[in-house]
């Protein structure tokens, strides 16, 4: 029989759950690391990422067999028969859709780690004064200066480049060098410059993608095959940067096919004394005991692991004490923006795959400008030359048409935005009471849209990239405005969130579960407001600055 | 039902790198799920494939699509990736292009000259742009071209003779010069 008794519980092993197992056991602390999906081995596993196009059945499209199995994922580009098994079965585990929702989970070691955006971007007091400044919601209990120094913690070890582009309300954190604009990006970072000033500001992506060598990791190779797992340890991942760094502590014991059922609350202390744990392969029942347990299992699977704990004392759940588990349901509103073509570059290309582009930080309703909505928006975006899969309508088929498609096509430049969704009390999830999945676990329900607010950012969102790009000199602008329905940005925050009151929120300014100080919520569930930026990069500095807590609040005998 | 097709096709508009080979009319429309049950092709259909691909992409100074088994490859992605209206366009439009073009040439597609094939192609092609707005799903016409530009600059061949392959580029050059000419990478 296994060890049932560790320092520490980590649950989940994304990006928060691999930095919490990092940050733990190299303090010292015998951790337990829990991961519901299977193994999945750094480069022995990234079965599909040297493959050459001409050695991947049906050249990557998807089968007819892929897409009937899949109702979920094929209602975006996550259906890629290339990395279907990081992406979770929907028929093993479903979810109901009161209203329109889109859960993409990563159900293995790793997580999403493996398969994220990677744009890395630090939120700004702009962001945790938002609520208190608008009157909606709660005030966020910390501001960037609690934060800050772990940013720059968390970026220096997991890599990512950038530049230092000194915009007060977006701030510059420690970075490698950025990845070169190419030289349409170039050109229309001048034009816009020459345009907006100081107003907006056309910048590098900055992302998770070491540019320099790193400790196990030689780097970005520029092959921009990072969704199918990185064999250079090329961008950060569990399996490439936090995983081995717990691993080599000797403190860390890793175990997959792990679904934690609920916290184990004891309500004589008011603690959590650890968790009980199905194993997915075998049906049987574990539990485990720790003096500290970090909830890091993504979003709404932490709140669910909460809303199935203590539930003798709370029926609605561990920390539902507040009413506020389960609700404020976020994501990041996208898929609108504007692309057009670019004349006059015909003599300039590049070499090698960039896994990357530009960005353009939030620029509406900062500064005292008052638009008609609340919080703001930025853009990713890239130039590049299109390929033989352009359409050319116009080319005979033959020598012409070959030699054409052989060539690189013309220039094109996109940009896409990604909005701030207000943390409405009504936008919740909850356990349906009914439906199980495939381990018997009752399944979760949503219920959560768009309103006005963002509805009324999206006119904005996308006149906005139209406006810009022309200024930024490209030709023949199109807009385009795509949809989205909740939990399509695959940024699911919310529902466990911190506040300064244990009567309107679950977690307080250390991510502890209010009424259970030792179990710790480090997720996207934690998040009181959702900022407009990607959202990892504040997990990783939110989950190692509650470790350095938890242990410090150990050593004192506080926990 | 109208869904799963058009997730297949966007899929296939994904996969092409957001430009769709072929009618944008391809997304509307709807249609029984699923594939026809045992469709085969037989080698006669692949030598004729073979050909009309070689047509498309013709051996120039580097091989064509032929010499990538091309008839082959689209016989696989017929049957795995289309959905049964599009099977049987593509089915319907290979016994159509056969007959006709024998009624109007004179000869059998796999005996006519090159020249005769493209002019054949190419009428069939522009006919097809033309009727664009008014045709429901695409024309057979475009799965050949989207298949045979797929299956060969995806191809070992395709990657490597006609584009340039660079597996591991190991860095980023954000701006070099171009020359009329000088190929594209693979990818």
């Amino acid at each position: 029989m296994a060890n049932q008794d560790y320092d520490a519980i980590v649950v989940g092993s994304g990006i928060s759950g691999g930095w919490a197992a990092k940050e733990l056991t190299e303090k010292g602390l015998k951790v337990l690391l829990l991961e519901r999906g299977p193994n999945v081995e750094h480069i022995k596993d990234y079965v599909n990422a040297t493959k050459a196009p001409w050695e991947i059945e049906h050249r990557g499209r998807r089968t007819v067999e892929l897409i009937e199995n899949h109702p979920n994922l094929r209602r975006d580009y996550v259906l890629n028969p290339l990395n279907i098994d990081w992406w979770a079965h929907e028929s093993d585990s479903p979810y109901i859709e009161e209203k329109p929702f889109t859960w993409f989970r990563g159900y293995q070691v790793g997580g999403r780690s493996l398969l994220w955006g990677r744009q890395s971007y630090r939120l700004s007091d702009l962001d945790f004064e938002a609520n208190l400044r608008d009157g909606i919601a709660v005030d966020w209990p910390i501001r960037y200066k609690d934060l800050a120094p772990w940013y720059s913690y968390v970026e220096k070890f997991a890599g990512i480049a950038g530049n230092k582009d000194g915009i007060p309300h977006f701030p510059d954190g420690d970075y490698m060098p950025p990845m070169p604009m190419n030289c349409v990006e170039e050109d229309v970072a001048k034009r816009f410059k020459e345009r907006f000033g100081d107003s907006r500001h056309f910048i590098h992506a900055r992302i998770a993608n070491n540019t320099q060598p790193l400790p196990g990791r030689p780097g970005c190779m520029y092959r921009n095959k990072c969704s199918l797992g990185c064999p250079y340890g090329g961008y950060f991942s569990t399996q490439a940067s936090t995983l081995p760094a717990a691993v080599a502590t000797g403190n860390l014991t890793l175990r997959p096919w792990s679904i934690v059922t609920r916290v184990i609350y004891d309500k004589d202390t008011a603690k959590g004394t650890g968790v009980e744990v199905l194993d997915a392969e075998t049906n049987e029942t574990y539990e485990y005991n720790a003096k500290v347990i970090f909830l890091c299992a993504s979003a709404f699977n932490s709140t669910a692991v909460l809303m199935r704990s203590a539930t003798d004392i709370w029926p609605e759940g561990l920390g539902s004490s507040s009413g506020e588990l389960g609700h404020n349901v976020m994501d990041h509103h996208f898929r609108t923006g504007a692309n057009g073509s670019v004349e006059g570059f015909d003599d300039k290309y590049y070499f090698g795959r960039r896994p990357g582009g530009i960005y353009i930080p939030r620029f509406r309703n900062v500064n005292g400008e008052k638009r008609n909505y609340l919080r703001g928006f930025g853009y990713q975006g890239s130039a590049s030359r299109s390929g033989w899969s352009r359409n050319i309508a116009e080319l005979n088929f033959g020598a012409q048409l070959k030699e054409a498609l052989s060539e690189p096509g013309p220039w094109r430049m996109g940009i896409n935005a990604f909005g701030e969704i207000l943390p409405y009390h009504e936008n919740t999830i909850k356990l349906s009471g009914e439906k199980k999945d495939k381990w018997g676990m009752d399944v979760l329900v949503m219920n959560a849209e768009i309103k006005d607010n963002e509805q009324k950012m999206r006119v904005d969102m996308m006149n906005d990239a139209a406006e810009m790009l022309e200024a930024g000199g490209l030709k023949n602008v199109q807009t385009y405005d795509s949809g989205y329905t909740m939990g399509q940005g695959i940024h699911e925050m919310g529902t466990a969130r911190m506040g300064r009151d244990p009567k309107t929120s679950v977690l307080n300014g250390h991510n502890q579960v209010w009424d259970a100080k030792n179990v710790f919520v480090t997720d996207g569930a934690a998040m009181t407001s959702a900022g407009c930026q990607n959202p990892s990069l504040t997990y990783m500095a939110m989950t190692a600055r509650a470790a350095d807590f938890a242990v410090n609040e150990l050593k004192k005998g506080n926990l | 039902m109208e869904m799963k097709r058009r997730e297949a096709l966007k899929s296939m508009v994904l996969m092409m790198g957001g430009a769709m080979v072929g009618s944008t009319a391809i997304l509307t429309g709807c249609a029984p799920e699923d594939r026809i049950e045992g469709l085969e092709f037989s080698e006669r259909d692949i030598a004729f494939l073979d050909e009309i691909g070689e047509t498309i992409i013709p051996t120039t100074d580097t091989p064509g699509a032929k010499a990538v088994g091309i008839g082959s490859f689209m016989v696989m992605m017929v049957k795995d990736t289309y959905y049964k209206p599009e099977q049987e366009t593509f089915v319907d439009g290979l016994n159509t292009l056969r007959k006709e073009f024998k009624d109007e040439v004179g000869s059998d597609f796999v005996e006519a000259s090159q020249e005769e094939r493209s002019n054949y192609l190419n009428k069939v092609f522009a006919q097809a742009e033309a009727e664009r707005e008014e045709r429901e799903g695409p024309h057979y016409i475009h799965m050949l071209k989207d298949l045979t530009v797929l299956g060969y600059f995806t191809s070992e061949i395709g990657a490597t003779k006609a584009l340039r392959y660079v597996e591991t580029p190991g860095r980023y050059d954000p701006c070099v010069d171009y020359e009329e000419g000088m190929k594209a990478f693979a990818i």
